[in-house]
């Protein structure tokens, strides 16, 4: 039970913490950005959670989102007024990142490769076919709708942030209520005893990695609120999200963690950032100090990260 | 004279988090004696024995070993007064070699390795036990039953003269359990202790020396085995009278439900086997015969090259376990803890997971209120004791958890359920009620396909037996003609 609700305790330490260190902190206005900035952060790791849930890990949702947010802009370029144009841009960049997922899911699920090397391979070739798609220039995304999405907000809530509260709300109904959260949960504790229950496991497995390179279509257009398509977007966002799931709590040999506290993770890298930039420490030493906090709060929990 | 004892354990006493699992107890193993330690699973056996060679602290108590007496004992410690154990479940390194696994604490003189005198010591050590096999195998590519001599091996070429065997037999062939108690008696010659801990009682008759009973954390008897007898150490085991083990069964054998035709695979080949409505058919086979593979085959675990499946008349194309299942056919796999159970999930949700079905409001969407209905019938129906469905599987005892496995399959209503050794490591009482159930089913009219290596067992429950050696059927037994010797008789002469 304490261990349980840790990292929801670390978040509030930080919170008060953060306070009293500096009072630019808790501002209305700062809170938001912080969550703004954080959002596409979010959803990558609640996909990053069912996937490490499996046993499995997903290195390429970095470069997965890198190429939907280059796509998308490169679909919309020509008719960049036409709010029609949005929804079959916006699902074609969707089918192409679940047709993504499918093959690595594919190649995990069915032909039994490591999920590290896969994912590896598809990290690497998602972000050469994001270069190619934008010739390696930004690709300008003016689209109303777009930018309205991306610059506004409702009661001063960005709507960035409604959409990743909306996904995580989804996923902790998922893993909590449905068939579905229960066997992937399942599969990462034991493959063969689901399997021997007459469970197409193969299938789930498979399934994860589709979901996973959704969220990076949502990331990838949620990081292109500076209005550009940039295949240069979301670097080492694979690392974040892992930091994230793993400081939450989550077991990469499978069968453990939790959204809300993979939630917890993700404000606590970026409270722990963004606390730093207010106090005008270096990048440098930001990384740094952002490495030992990693460590720390997975030593708190009593458990390097596995089993 | 104190110094015939190899072990004088006195008023051990052991809590685990304020559970008493020991209340003072008192074990004298002497050297040259083979001293059986029986008892249901969490009667404290294996707390008392794990006390005794270091992997867990005494809360009080005294213990000497070879005349030492003993404050702390760590592994370490034990190990060096010559305490050797070999637990249930491995701890082998599959990818090193048998040679390696047997001396892996000292392979070498300064860290480096003479292989030539390596492995000529592990062939010694190999041969000595009565089972020669070549000691440059990987330890992964060879048969449970060499595992556990490895072990074995393990433990005696560090010196051991005290030798602890946590059912040891549970994974073996009658063959290789007469080896193993052979080299048990030779052993026993050379002044060795041996602790020998298990269920199986024809097995206790017929090795040990000495008997220790326990029941919650206290001896309830003792003495020379030749004071005892079976029901008398049931008994005390159980702290009441076992009716019958055995119960008869009330079922009428109808249509045939499956059928095998000459079915095929990577080890086995043209098995035919025919299963009716309420009857229980038993394979017996040894470890490595084929006889899982069969059956896993039959489910879609495994796949198989030729041959058909029928069900109910009709020809099947099963290829995976959900195949099996949308054919009405249950499988409780051999392995609870590795093939049956999630571990580390609750009790009910191991038991609803083969039908989501049955807890979903809407497709996919589960009810928590009828799921914990569910595992509450299902739990009460077969006596799991537990007081919460909601508690962690792994809390319950091997009989109980077995109990779970087979929960998980009446939730479905299967028409064939197959079952792998579903007694395996299973106390008495429990296996008692296990053989209730399997009566209960075949009542029903469902047909049942148990496979075991215990003879008592096959001859106890089933109607007829089909037995299987290196991948082929030898014969088959009907009920007047199942007796040890006649199942002995095909096995045997399938080696001909």
């Amino acid at each position: 039970m304490l261990r349980e609700s840790l990292p929801v305790a670390v978040l509030v330490i930080l919170v008060i913490a953060s306070s009293f260190l500096n009072r630019n902190f808790p501002t209305v206005q700062n809170i938001f950005n912080l969550l703004r900035q954080n959002s596409g952060t979010i959803v990558v790791s609640l996909g990053m959670l069912l996937v490490i849930l499996t046993g499995g890990i997903d290195l390429s949702v970095g470069s997965v989102a890198a190429f939907s947010s280059v796509l998308f802009a490169t679909l919309l370029d020509n008719r960049q007024n036409d709010a029609m144009a949005l929804a079959p841009a916006f699902c074609l960049t969707l089918l192409c990142s679940l047709g993504f997922g499918a093959v690595v899911g594919y190649l995990v699920a069915y032909r039994r490769m490591a999920p590290f090397v896969v994912t590896l391979a598809s990290m690497t070739a998602a972000r050469g076919g994001a270069y190619m798609i934008s010739h390696a220039k930004t690709i300008p995304l003016a689209n109303e709708l777009v930018n309205t999405f991306n610059k506004g907000a409702m009661y001063r809530v960005p709507f960035s942030v409604i959409l990743a509260f909306l996904v995580f709300v989804l996923f902790a109904l998922t893993l909590h209520y449905t068939v579905y959260g229960r066997f992937v949960q399942a599969i990462g504790s034991n493959e063969t005893a689901v399997r021997l229950s007459g469970i197409r496991t193969s299938l789930y497995v498979m399934s994860v990695y589709m979901v996973s390179a959704a969220m990076c279509t949502l990331a990838g257009i949620i990081e292109s609120r500076t209005g550009v398509g940039d295949a240069r977007v979301c670097q080492g966002l694979e690392l974040d999200a892992i930091a994230a799931c793993v400081i939450g709590g989550a077991s990469l040999t499978g069968g453990r963690g939790t959204v809300i506290n993979t939630l917890m993770g993700v404000l606590i890298l970026g409270l722990i950032g963004n606390i730093m930039v207010l106090m005008r420490v270096p990048p440098y030493p930001q990384q740094v100090i952002k490495g030992v906090i990693i460590i720390v709060a997975v030593l708190l929990q009593g458990r390097g990260g596995s089993k | 004279m104190a110094d015939e004892y190899r072990v004088q354990m006195r008023g051990i006493r052991k809590s685990f988090s304020g559970v008493k699992a020991l209340k003072g107890v008192d074990f004298l193993l002497r050297s040259g004696e083979i001293h059986a330690l029986v008892g249901e699973n969490g009667a404290g056996k294996s707390t008392l024995m794990k006390i005794l060679s270091g992997a867990h602290s005494m809360d009080e108590g005294e213990i000497i070993i070879n005349g030492t007496r003993v404050i702390a004992a760590t592994p370490r410690r034990s190990k060096d007064l010559g305490v050797g154990i070999v637990y249930q479940e491995f701890e082998l390194a599959d990818d090193l070699t048998i040679a390696e696994n047997i001396f892996i604490d000292r392979l070498g003189v300064h860290g480096i390795v003479r292989w030539r005198r390596l492995y000529a010591q592990a062939e010694k050590v190999m041969h000595s036990l009565g089972f020669d096999i070549d000691v440059r195998n990987r330890v992964g590519d060879i048969s449970v039953a060499y595992k556990q001599v490895v072990e074995i091996a393990k433990a005696l070429s560090a010196n051991a003269n005290i030798l602890i065997l946590d059912e040891p037999t549970a994974v073996l062939t009658p063959n290789e359990t007469e080896k193993l108690f052979a080299s048990m008696r030779s052993l026993r010659e050379a002044g060795v202790g041996i602790v020998y801990i298990s269920h199986r009682m024809d097995e206790v008759f017929a090795i040990c020396d000495a008997v220790t009973v326990m029941r919650d954390g206290e001896i309830t008897g003792g003495g020379a085995l030749a004071d005892f007898d079976v029901d008398g150490m049931v008994e005390l085991m159980i702290g009441r009278k076992l009716s019958t083990m055995y119960p008869p069964r009330h079922a009428t054998v109808g249509d045939e439900i499956l059928r095998l035709d000459n079915l095929s695979g990577e080890v086995f080949s043209g098995i035919d086997l025919s299963l009716r409505r309420g009857e229980i058919l038993g394979i017996f086979g040894l470890v490595g015969s084929g006889r899982t593979e069969i059956v896993r085959a039959v489910f879609g675990g495994d796949g198989f090259r030729s041959g058909t499946v029928y069900v109910d008349g009709r020809e099947t194309h099963i290829r995976s376990p959900s195949q099996g299942r949308g054919h009405g056919i249950a499988l409780i796999p051999e392995n609870r803890k590795e093939q049956g159970l999630i571990l580390d999930m609750p009790i009910r949700q191991n038991m609803t997971m083969t039908n989501m079905r049955a807890v979903a409001v809407v497709p996919g969407i589960i009810s928590r209120n009828r799921e914990d209905r569910l595992a509450g019938e299902l739990a009460r129906r077969l006596s799991v004791k537990t007081a919460d469905t909601r508690n962690p599987v792994n809390s319950l005892s091997g009989g109980n958890q077995q109990k779970v496995v087979i929960a998980k399959w009446l939730n479905t209503d299967s028409k064939i359920v197959i079952m792998d050794e579903p007694t395996r490591g299973v106390d008495v009482g429990a296996k008692a009620e296990i053989y209730a159930i399997m009566n209960e089913l075949a009542a029903r009219g469902v047909g049942i396909l148990m496979i075991s290596s215990e003879l008592n067992e096959i001859i106890g429950m089933c109607d007829r037996v089909a037995v299987i050696d290196k991948g082929r059927k030898r014969g088959e037994l009907g009920r007047n003609e199942l007796t040890e010797k006649g199942i002995m008789k095909l096995v045997v002469g399938g080696h001909n």
